[in-house]
Formats: structure tokens, C-alpha cells, sequence
């Protein structure tokens, strides 16, 4: 691999992008398979899903049986690397009157967060680029989800998606050909849909970047390349060596092989095997550089191992830093021509900072108890969801805009809190009564968790504190945040229905306060908006190809540019956006305006 | 360069500090330098389970752990007693670790074994894990809540709840006692998922969902 451990890099390139993940990694591939010489550089350190997954190991072979610490957040065996919701050495803040502390999650590994995540994979629907049009609040995007169409497609061949087509309202449907067969549902998903359709909560299967058949690199690769023979050539081939999940271990481990979307097994093999892609790891980006004119030249970075400073030039500039971590770059980057931080004359950069609206109820099912055992491994996440359900129904709700909800059957590999359940079950049973009452009641319980959309408002956003450094002296972030009654009239109608869904499956719940059950900021993972797309440079940071209205050169590429965040998860279309970006870029640097 | 076990282990002197003070994460650790070498906790070598804080238990509690947790889950056909597989010794890096959860559990287990030994004492002028099995049962069926518990005994009853939950905890994460709980799984299939089996949908009424 052109891993640069020794930084010769090349005196220029074609385009510096900042970031492995999946803005990273898709805007990497798709410029190097234009043929660009690309400069990839990633804070953390080199990282190989093949060689590294824990893919079968046991609790017993971890400390404290793999649960989970301040360092390892979702628990020993996950995928990321130095990181979490703390980086050692890289902290962030609170600003003074924030209601809540932001959370703000990071990895400093190559393929950055796509080596920890869900995989649901769910394309936004044409409401969703037009939120204020259908109801008053917050932006609507540039594009129209005929736009990004061609792109999901093009996305979902790639990453290879699990899933059907629902004909829901605003849940789009794929062409024909791309999506793979979802795995069949398990026990406590069946029921779950059994007695949900009795409050016209419809379940379906969730799409998820899992591939359940091999791949036909060849034919995939044909109809995402028909006029690229050097994109078919190393596609036809990297697709087809992709294995079919084997129905175990985790996904949030990572997959060693390749089984699961991860930058580091989908998107960064084939473009480091044109020859155009070269990385630097264990680098973190300081600024970006301009010329007296105002145009981007490069980037300036601190190489971790020697703690020097270092510069990079290219004639293109790509920040794929993360929502927060871009506009940390982006407000570092101060100067005479752009003093409240570079591509912000809108003012927009920070600001409109939201994550998913997160809610969880978890039940005791008497159904599911003493069940025969079988196999719930499964593709090592959900297989089932419910998709928002209730479109055109607002004037019946106290909240606009929608959630999903995802499901948690609970046979899986027991972990240290697996039969907690017992201690009010059986609180005072020991010896062979205990091993009795732990078959009993082992895997039979549901959990069910909302994903829903944040309206942005203008009390959460982020910001350089004026007084605090990291270890590698760049000026940190502070956060603020505040939820409006948009979100907490959403909770409580997730604790309703899921507590619903539950007496309906025989089991007893009573919906939690909502301002108890709403997930703490940053704790879903899923933040957007501080650098958002729009049609004026006036309230916007970029165009719809993420190019930035003040510096031509200078394109963002991650969630940070979204104008909002439906309930549908980010990454995919992060990914779709990114493909779009690249075609644009390609097309203006050929002609010569960039 | 390796990191210093000096360094990891002041770390874990923060973090304890920190945590009997009642904060979540402490800044210091957030602001520790990264070592840039793999093998600390926050990019682990999974090859090699590196525990680097102290097992507080001496040979004597661990003994008296051993009886306790075979008696809690005595182990059956499909699976070993809990003493055949180290879960004392789990325990005992369980409530050594340098977390807020793990200092709270450790005071509850270490003080519990010591009320033990001297209720024991008391009662019949040995520790606990010299006593013959009935006086042991006895004892537990005093503390484990299935008769009123006298407020003598609320200190005893504590350590009985905690300890039963370390022990399911500790026990049925150890992927020898998986056939007996009924967990099946953590193995490579080929072909599609195979699905929920026909018995158990008729049991639960799903078919034609």
C-alpha cells in the first residue's frame, strides 16, 4: 500500500483530501479513478480490517469480559482505535450556559468511523431534500432526490446493501438489480411485527451495507464504470474477492472479510491499486493554506510521531474531517482575508450543529421465554425496522418531520449484563434454580431504539474555545447545546409507541419522561450541519457539490454540509453526495475554472 | 517507543482518584499524550490480554470467592463449575480495575467477604470456607432475600445481590457455559441465514408473518 511512513510526499497534487472516512474514501476513489494524483491524509493510524478484526474471539479472552470503558466506548472488541467520545490528548469543551454536555465521538484510524457503525443504509426520500417547503422549519437543500438518485445507485452497487423495497411514502425505492436478499428476520423481529401491525406500526427489512450473496464484480462493475476500463478492471476484480457475511460476529467489530462497508475494505483497496492514491496516517490537520489571492495551496499538519509541522500542496483542497472536526479546520484557518475562519462570510460555519433525535425502551417479553435454541447471530445487526410511518398525519402530532425505529432481539453472544433481568425475575434464587432461570429468561427480551430528525436551531452549535489547545497546540472546540420541544414531543411519542408495541407483544413497559429518555447530543453519532449546502452564499457555506462559496478550490465532503438530518442515518448519503461532488470537481478542473 | 507501565499505570491513579470524587472521565486523562504505540487499552493488542491494574484479592478471599460462586452456579452436564474456570479470578480483576462502576463493586465484594468471615466466626468460630457445606447453604439462605432480611444481616443480603450478579455475569460470559444457557452462535455458516426454526413459529403463532 502507498502508505507514506517516510512523508516524501509530491511536491503537488491533484487533490488533498483530509479524512479516510466515508466522504474520504468515496471522493478518494472516485478521483483516483479519474486519474488524479491524490494526497489522503488521515489523523490516525494505518489500519487493516483483514489482519486486525477480533472477529470470533470470546469475552474471556478480554479484560473485564469485553465490557465496556472510557476507552473502549461500545466495548473491548469494537473497531475503533484511539478513540471514542474522549481522544486521549484531544479534548473539547463545553460552552458556558449550555443545557447539555455535547458528546462528541471521534476515531483516529485510517477509514475513521466507517470501521464502527450500524451499517443501515438508508437513502433520504424526496421530502427530506424540502423540509421547508412542507413544513415552515429550518433549510431546504439545493438538490432534489432526483439529484442523488443516480448516485444512491451507484452507492448501494459499491457498497453492496441488504433490503427490499417497501413503496412506503418517502422511502424510495431502488431499480432493480442492486439491492441483495435482507437475511430472514428472527424470533423476536417476527413478533414484533406480528403485534406492532395492530397499532399500524409496519416492519420491514432494514437496509444495511452487509453483503449477504458474493458479489458480481464484473457486472456491478460494468454498469457503476461503463466508460472507466481502469475503474472495471479493478472493480470486476476487488468486488468479486468480497466475502458473504457468514451469519456471525458483530459488525461494529469490523469484518475481516470484507463482508461489511468499511472505507478500509471497500473504498480504499481499489483506489490505492491505481497507483493515484497516496496516504499519510498518523497526521492531523492543522489549516488549510492560501495564496495572497485567496485560493487553497494545501494544508498544513502536525506528523504526530516527530511532532513537527508539515505542509502538503494541491491544487484541490477536500476536508472529510467529520461534521465537527471540518469545521474545527475550517475556523482554525484564520487570516487576513478570512478572520472569523476560512469559507465563512455566511457566519454559517459551526452553527445549525445537530445530531439523530435518539430514544431507547427495552422490555422483558414472557413470549420469548424458554425458547428451543437456535442460531440469532445473524448478519450482526438488525434485520428488521419500521420505517416512519405516519407522513401526513402532523396535525395530529405535537412534532414535524419523523423517526424509524430499530429493533434489538436479545439472543445474542452474552455479555456482562446479559442476564441483569434476573435480579428482579429471580432476586434472591442461586445454585441449579439459577442455572434454570437463566435458560428461562437468557434472550427473551426486546429493546427498541428511535432514530428521528432534529430541527437545527440556534442554541446548538460548536465553536473555538479562546482559551484551550490540544496536545498538538491547535485550539479546540466547545460545543452549546440546547433541545427545542420539536425533539422532546418526538421522545415522548417514541415512549408511547414503543411501550405500545411492547404491552401489544404481552410484555409491561411504562414510556420513561422524555426529558430523562432522550439520548444525550452526540450520543447517536450522527451529527450534521455545521458547514450546510445551500442555494446563496449569503446562508450557506457551500453549493450543492460541497465546493465552498468563498474559495473555489476548497470542497467538504462529510456530514457537516448537510442542510438537514433526517431520521435516515448519514452515511450512505454522505456517500452518494461525495460521488457527485467528485464528477463536478473532475469536470471544472478539466476545464479549467478550478 | 513502548509506552511506560509507570505512565499507564498514573493514568489509572487519575482515573481512580477521579472516580472516588464521582467524575465520569477526568480531564487529565482526556489530555494524557498518546504514546504512539499499540497495546494500551485504547488500541489493544487483541492477541495479548494486557491487564495492567492490580487483582486486590489475597489467596484467602479468593479461596472463600471460589465457594461462594460454586455455589451460586454449581455448574451442570453442559457446563464446568464456575471454579474450573476462573470466575474468582475474574472477579477479582473486575474489582481491581481503576473504573467508577468497578471501585463501587469493589468495596461492596472485598467488604462483603470480610462480613462474611466474621458472621461466620461468629456463628460457629470459623471462616466461611472452612465451614461444612450445609452451614455454608444456611448462611446464604439467610442473606440471599428469600426470607426477611434482619438488619443485621442488610450488609450480608448487599453482598449477596452484587455477588450474584458479578458471578451470572462473570460465569455466562465464558464461552464454555453457552450450550447450558442456550446460546448458540459465534460460528462461520455458509449458504443464506438459516431463520427462526418451524417449532418456534408455531409456538409463537408467526407463521404467514
Amino acid at each position: 500500500m502507498a502508505i507514506l511512513t517516510d512523508r516524501k510526499t509530491l511536491p503537488e497534487y491533484d487533490a488533498i483530501i483530509v479524512g479516510s472516512g466515508a466522504g474520504g474514501g468515496m471522493m478518494a476513489l472516485q478521483l483516483a479513478f479519474g486519474g488524479m494524483k491524490v494526497l489522503m491524509i488521515e489523523a490516525g493510524r494505518n489500519y487493516e480490517p483483514t489482519t486486525e478484526t477480533p472477529m470470533f474471539n470470546t469475552p474471556e479472552q478480554a479484560p473485564l469480559r469485553g465490557q465496556n470503558t472510557p476507552e473502549k466506548a461500545f466495548g473491548y472488541y469494537d473497531a475503533t482505535v484511539d478513540g471514542g467520545w474522549q481522544v486521549p490528548g484531544e479534548p473539547y469543551s463545553d460552552k458556558a450556559g449550555t443545557q447539555h454536555s455535547f458528546m462528541w465521538w471521534r476515531a483516529r484510524m485510517l477509514g475513521g468511523r466507517t470501521n464502527h457503525w450500524g451499517r443501515i443504509s438508508l437513502r433520504f426520500g424526496p421530502y427530506d431534500f424540502k423540509p421547508k417547503t412542507r413544513d415552515g422549519l429550518g433549510v431546504d437543500w439545493p438538490i432534489s432526490y432526483e439529484d442523488l438518485a443516480p448516485y444512491y445507485d451507484k452507492t448501494q452497487l459499491i457498497t453492496g446493501i441488504y433490503g427490499t423495497n417497501v413503496g412506503m411514502e418517502n422511502i424510495p425505492d431502488t431499480p432493480a438489480g442492486i439491492l441483495q436478499p435482507p437475511p430472514k428476520p428472527r424470533a423476536g423481529e417476527l413478533l414484533t411485527k406480528k403485534h406492532a401491525a395492530k397499532l399500524g406500526v409496519p416492519i420491514h427489512p432494514i437496509h444495511r451495507a452487509v453483503l449477504t450473496e458474493p458479489l458480481d464484480g464484473p457486472a456491478r462493475a460494468a454498469r457503476m464504470y461503463p466508460n472507466n476500463a481502469l475503474a472495471r478492471k479493478i472493480l470486476a476484480k476487488d468486488m468479486s474477492n468480497r466475502a458473504a457475511c457468514f451469519w456471525a460476529t458483530d459488525c461494529g467489530r469490523g469484518c475481516s472479510i470484507r463482508a461489511n462497508f468499511q472505507s478500509t475494505t471497500v473504498l480504499i483497496p481499489p483506489a490505492l491499486e491505481t497507483g493515484n492514491l497516496s496516504i499519510i496516517t498518523d497526521a492531523m490537520v492543522r489549516e488549510v493554506m492560501l495564496d495572497a489571492s485567496g485560493k487553497a495551496i494545501g494544508i498544513r499538519y502536525i506528523d504526530k510521531p516527530t511532532r513537527r509541522d508539515m505542509e502538503a500542496k494541491a491544487r484541490v483542497v477536500i476536508l472529510s474531517a467529520s461534521t465537527c472536526e471540518t469545521a474545527r479546520i475550517l475556523l482554525n484557518s484564520k487570516s487576513n482575508l478570512f478572520p472569523n475562519g476560512l469559507a465563512n462570510s455566511s457566519g454559517q460555519v459551526g452553527k445549525n450543529l445537530v445530531d439523530s433525535v435518539g430514544s431507547g425502551l427495552g422490555a422483558h417479553i414472557p413470549a420469548l421465554e424458554s425458547l428451543p435454541p437456535y442460531n440469532e447471530d445473524g448478519a450482526g445487526g438488525p434485520h428488521v425496522y419500521a420505517p416512519w410511518w405516519n407522513h401526513g398525519k402532523h396535525d395530529k402530532l405535537d412534532f414535524p418531520r419523523g423517526y424509524h425505529i430499530e429493533l434489538g432481539a436479545s439472543r445474542q453472544m452474552p455479555h456482562m449484563n446479559s442476564l441483569n433481568i434476573l435480579n428482579s425475575k429471580a432476586p434472591s434464587t442461586y445454585g441449579k434454580k439459577l442455572m434454570e432461570e437463566a435458560r428461562r429468561y437468557y434472550g427473551a427480551s426486546m429493546h427498541f431504539a428511535g432514530r428521528g430528525e432534529m430541527i437545527p436551531n440556534e442554541h446548538c452549535y460548536t465553536e473555538l474555545d479562546p482559551n484551550r489547545v490540544d496536545q498538538w497546540g491547535i485550539p479546540i472546540l466547545r460545543f452549546h447545546w440546547k433541545w427545542s420541544d420539536h425533539e422532546l414531543n418526538q421522545v415522548k411519542h417514541m415512549q408511547e409507541t414503543f411501550a405500545g408495541i411492547i404491552h401489544e407483544m404481552g410484555g409491561s413497559a411504562s414510556p420513561r419522561p422524555a426529558a430523562e429518555a432522550i439520548n444525550k447530543p452526540g450520543e447517536i453519532i450522527h451529527e450534521a450541519g455545521t458547514a450546510r449546502m445551500g442555494s446563496s452564499s449569503k446562508d450557506s457555506v457551500t453549493n450543492s457539490f460541497g465546493q465552498t462559496w468563498d474559495v473555489k478550490n476548497l470542497f467538504l465532503m462529510d456530514g457537516s454540509i448537510f442542510p438537514s438530518n433526517p431520521d435516515k442515518n448519514l452515511t450512505i448519503t454522505i456517500m452518494a453526495l461525495a460521488w457527485r461532488s467528485s464528477e463536478y470537481l473532475m469536470q471544472e478542473m478539466k476545464s479549467g475554472s478550478i | 517507543m513502548q509506552p511506560s507501565l509507570v505512565s499507564r499505570r498514573d493514568i489509572f491513579k487519575l482515573l481512580a482518584a477521579a472516580s472516588a470524587a464521582g467524575s465520569m472521565l477526568p480531564p487529565e486523562l482526556a489530555a494524557q499524550p498518546k504514546v504512539l504505540a499499540r497495546g494500551d487499552l485504547w488500541d489493544p493488542d487483541f492477541l495479548k490480554k494486557n491487564i495492567p491494574w492490580e487483582k486486590p484479592l489475597v489467596d484467602t478471599e479468593l479461596a472463600t470467592l471460589t465457594v461462594l460462586c460454586d455455589l451460586i452456579i454449581p455448574g451442570d452436564q453442559d457446563a464446568p463449575a464456575p471454579s474450573k474456570i476462573g470466575v474468582a479470578d475474574f472477579l477479582n480483576e473486575w474489582i481491581g480495575a481503576p473504573y467508577p462502576q468497578n471501585t463501587a463493586d469493589r468495596e461492596i465484594i472485598r467488604g462483603g467477604l470480610g462480613w462474611l468471615d466474621t458472621h461466620s466466626q461468629s456463628l460457629h468460630g470459623a471462616a466461611y470456607r472452612e465451614l461444612e457445606p450445609a452451614r455454608q447453604t444456611a448462611i446464604l439462605d439467610s442473606i440471599c432475600g428469600s426470607s426477611k432480611i434482619t438488619p443485621d444481616l442488610a450488609y450480608g443480603h448487599a453482598f449477596f445481590r452484587k455477588l450474584r450478579s458479578l458471578t451470572l455475569g462473570g460465569y455466562y460470559t465464558h464461552s464454555s457455559t453457552w450450550k447450558s444457557l442456550g446460546y448458540i452462535g459465534n460460528m462461520a455458516m455458509g449458504g443464506a441465514y438459516p431463520g427462526v426454526p418451524e417449532e418456534i413459529i408455531k409456538r409463537l403463532g408467526l407463521e404467514g408473518v
